[in-house]
């Protein structure tokens, strides 16, 4: 739990410091910074998709997912290469691959929305309730 | 050659077994099935032949002869140790001595009479057989079943213990039912041959009761050692019943079935549904005379019972009369036949009553002659009849059938008693035993019942010869099938009634020849002494010589009774028998008295014979008066007498007798028990399994509505009480869905970190 705490306090690392500090700070961002984005992200597609009921929203919401995810693989690349570990271009290339996965989805998911439509005139995620029992 | 008589019965059965396995398979001709029949019969009556002569009157043979047996071919039923729970010990019965049972054939003078008559007349009777059954259906068949006849019927009179005796005597039973029961498609023959069967079962109950007893008093069946034994026991005198009495009833029961006398008669009349030849071969010669077998070869036992003797004489005697009055009035010319046989077997038995088993086995002979030649000849006029039997619609058959006429002619003058034929010697000799006998009381009352019954023997006769041979023709008439004469049309292959009657084939009167000549000449055996001087003449050709050794001559101090000069006043007439027997006194005896008036036994004979003589004349008379000089006459009596006529014409009621006494009474009991196997026990079992239904019906409800409702409702209970909760998590919304999905991640996440510190 005092690891929990930690981390979110890495929101408030720089402002401690110096105004200098946290200038260079914002010009070369640490990985938390990209981090806590990524995770933000994360956080406002997961309750849009949870709580809005236009599901082309909801779509949205899932592509701010993926972005999230794309982030934290952008952000752990960078940080790779900077500390020179291991290959920093396997990040780069996952982040490719998500965003053709995310292209074909967002075809393939807005076409099963136009059917949807078409059949029941409504992309109201709550009245589409068939799946039950 | 004695050592190969074990061929003698086998070669008929070989025979038998050939037809009766292969001939319907290989549809053999008639012919062959015929040859093969004749063929073995007359190979085993050479056998027997060549026997009895080396056993006779082989060179240098000392007379008589010891039995000879052929050497325990194997030992049948072996026996263990037995102990004798009848009778007392004797010397050689040590206890505890095997009890095996032989299967071993027996050559002695009994038997060798026997076989040579048996082999004798049946291949006479095989020969006309083949003629007289040709192109019936079943040929093979009906020759399988004689030459199985033959086989038992030689078991019987050559097997050397009572055993084998049963043995054979249940076989010839047997073949009994199937030959009579051969026209097995016709009611009446289906029912006769019922009838013969279930009445001999009767007989042979008593007979194997007392082999048990022979075996349990003497403790062996061999007849030579059963003989030996039981001539050491005291005679029980007349009105006790010892052991010997109650074996001697037991054998006399079974010789009553066999040899169809009074009551057991009933079967041998009705018998004549079977073919002419086996009423001739089984029915007159051979199968009949079994009783008289018997009587013969255990008279040791039945001399030791005075009481059975007379019972023996008194039913011989009765049978002879009764049967004899019965045939007076009977229409078909095989019941005629029928009831002279028994009336002839009564005569039979009646000789062994008064102890005179030798003449009792020489009128079996001369029975056997005359009567298959009757028999043949009566086959042979139904076959030139076209299978008509009532003797009214007969007539001067001699014109059309001159042998069989002229054969016939001497199987009546013997049957009647004519001085020299065959039956004259024997039935003179047996009134004349009656007479004089000494071993029985009441000997003056057989003899009358005798010669009543042979002046009625001599009357149908002739009436059987006047109705079919002589007289005016009565065939030319139209066929009235009245009611109560017998039909029988179904086996006519000569289609439509051809009126006239013919002479029968070769192969039938060559049969009747042979025993016109042996009943002409064959009572030569036993010429009465009085022709002779007063001793048998020809050696062991005398028929009383030769049997001399199979009859058990008492001691001097057993023999009961006086033998000489001894004459009851006529008042102890009227005395009970038994206290006259304790008095060692037959009573009065007609031949002594005689004998006191004309001085000597031969002419005290020679008064017997003209006395027999006569009876048949006046008997011979009468049936040509009736029935020759003025037919009306018979009719005119049969008014006259019409209570006698219809008791005779209706054999005194005895079948209707039997039938309301036993017949139906046990029909009733079979109907009783059926009732309480179908009520009660039926019931009882119906009953358990209506209960375990029952039982079952409220099982499977108590499951179907209580268990299975239990476990229902429960479950029901079950599902309403949790479906709602169940159901109400599947929302169909996807975002619930996802809800759980995220919930699980921050689970999963949280779990992990909680983990991690």
């Amino acid at each position: 739990m005092s690891h929990l705490l930690s981390s979110l306090g890495f929101l408030f690392q720089g402002t401690g410091g110096a105004a200098s500090t946290a200038l260079e700070s914002i010009k070369h961002p640490d990985l938390s910074k990209f981090l806590v984005i990524g995770a933000i992200l994360f956080i406002i597609g997961i309750a849009g998709v949870l709580t809005r009921r236009n599901i082309i929203v909801i779509f949205m919401s899932i592509e701010l997912i993926l972005n999230a995810a794309n982030l934290n693989f952008i952000a752990f690349s960078r940080y790779v290469q900077d500390t020179g570990g291991a290959n920093p271009l396997a990040g780069q290339v996952f982040t490719v691959f998500i965003i053709v996965v995310a292209a074909a989805e967002a075809a393939i998911g807005l076409g099963i929305v136009i059917a949807l439509y078409r059949n029941r005139e409504t992309i109201w995620v709550d009245e589409i309730d068939l799946m039950k029992w | 050659m004695y050592r190969y008589i074990w061929l003698v019965p086998l070669l008929p059965l070989v025979g038998a077994a050939i037809n009766g396995i292969f001939g319907r398979w290989f549809r053999f001709p008639e012919k062959l099935v015929g040859g093969i029949a004749v063929g073995t019969v007359a190979l085993a009556f050479l056998i027997s032949l060549t026997a009895v002569y080396s056993y006779g009157f082989g060179d240098n043979q000392q007379w008589p002869r010891p039995y000879v047996t052929t050497q325990a071919a194997f030992t049948w039923i072996p026996g263990g140790a037995m102990a004798q729970t009848l009778g007392y010990s004797q010397p050689g019965t040590a206890a505890g001595s095997l009890l095996n049972i032989e299967w071993s054939y027996q050559l002695d003078p009994l038997s060798a009479i026997f076989m040579l008559v048996v082999t004798g007349v049946g291949l006479c009777i095989f020969v006309f057989a083949t003629g007289y059954m040709h192109g019936e259906t079943g040929f093979y068949r009906f020759f399988a079943y004689m030459g199985l006849f033959m086989f038992s019927m030689l078991v019987l009179v050559m097997g050397s213990n009572f055993v084998m005796m049963f043995v054979g005597w249940e076989g010839v039973g047997l073949c009994s039912y199937l030959l009579i029961g051969y026209y097995f498609n016709r009611d009446e023959a289906a029912n006769a041959s019922r009838k013969a069967f279930i009445t001999n079962r009767i007989g042979d109950f008593g007979f194997i009761l007392a082999i048990f007893g022979v075996i349990a008093t003497f403790g062996t069946a061999q007849y030579t050692e059963v003989i030996s034994r039981a001539g050491g026991y005291p005679v029980e005198s007349l009105g006790t019943w010892g052991l010997m009495s109650w074996i001697a009833l037991g054998l006399m029961i079974g010789a009553c079935g066999k040899s169809a006398q009074f009551p057991l008669h009933v079967w041998l009349p009705d018998a004549m549904a079977g073919p002419t030849p086996v009423s001739a071969l089984i029915h007159a010669a051979t199968m009949v005379t079994a009783g008289l077998y018997m009587l013969t070869r255990t008279n040791v036992i039945f001399q030791h019972s005075q009481t059975m003797m007379l019972v023996v004489a008194l039913v011989g005697a009765f049978t002879a009369i009764f049967a004899a009055t019965i045939g007076i009035t009977q229409n078909d010319i095989k019941k005629v036949l029928a009831y002279s046989t028994v009336s002839q077997l009564g005569f039979m038995f009646l000789a062994c009553g008064v102890g005179a088993f030798v003449i009792g086995i020489f009128h079996v002979m001369t029975h056997a002659f005359f009567k298959a030649l009757m028999f043949l000849g009566a086959g042979s006029v139904i076959h030139g009849m076209h299978h008509e039997q009532d003797m009214r619609k007969m007539g001067n058959l001699r014109k059309y059938m001159p042998i069989t006429y002229l054969t016939f002619l001497a199987g009546w003058l013997a049957i009647c008693g004519i001085i020299p034929f065959s039956g004259f010697w024997s039935k003179d000799e047996i009134l004349w035993n009656a007479a004089s006998t000494t071993h029985i009381p009441l000997g003056w009352l057989v003899w009358l019942v005798g010669t009543i019954a042979a002046t009625c023997t001599a009357f149908y006769m002739t009436r059987l010869m006047a109705m079919t041979f002589w007289g005016k023709e009565k065939f030319g008439k139209a066929h009235k099938h009245a009611a109560g004469h017998e039909v029988h049309e179904d086996h006519d292959t000569h289609g439509k009634h051809a009126h006239t009657p013919h002479e029968s084939p070769k192969s039938m009167w060559i049969p009747l020849v042979v025993l016109a000549i042996l009943a002409t000449v064959g009572g030569f055996v036993g010429v009465s002494t009085a022709f002779t001087g007063g001793k048998y003449v020809g050696g062991k050709m005398n028929i009383v010589t030769w049997l001399s050794p199979v009859i058990w001559r008492p001691h001097a101090e057993v023999r009961f009774g006086v033998l000489e000069g001894t004459q009851s006043p006529p008042t102890s007439e009227t005395e009970p028998a038994a206290e006259q027997a304790e008095n060692h006194d037959t009573g009065f005896n007609l031949a002594h008295t005689v004998e006191s008036r004309v001085g000597s036994e031969t002419a005290t004979e020679w008064v017997f014979i003209i006395i027999s003589l006569i009876v048949a004349g006046i008997g011979i008379g009468l049936g040509l008066l009736f029935y020759l000089k003025s037919p009306n006459l018979a009719d005119v009596w049969a008014t006259r007498l019409r209570p006698l006529y219809l008791a005779s014409y209706n054999k005194y009621w005895i079948d209707e007798f039997f039938g309301l006494t036993v017949t139906r009474r046990t029909m009733d009991l079979a109907r009783g028990v059926f009732t309480f196997d179908s009520e009660v026990v039926d019931g009882a079992v119906n009953g358990t399994a209506w209960t375990t239904r029952l039982s079952s019906q409220i099982t499977g409800l108590t499951d179907k509505y209580f268990v299975d409702g239990l476990v229902n409702t429960i479950a029901n209970f079950v599902v309403r009480l949790m479906s709602p909760i169940v159901r109400a998590a599947q929302t169909g919304f996807t975002q619930n869905y996802a809800l759980m999905m995220v919930i699980g991640l921050l689970v999963a996440v949280a779990f992990y970190l909680i983990k991690a510190f």
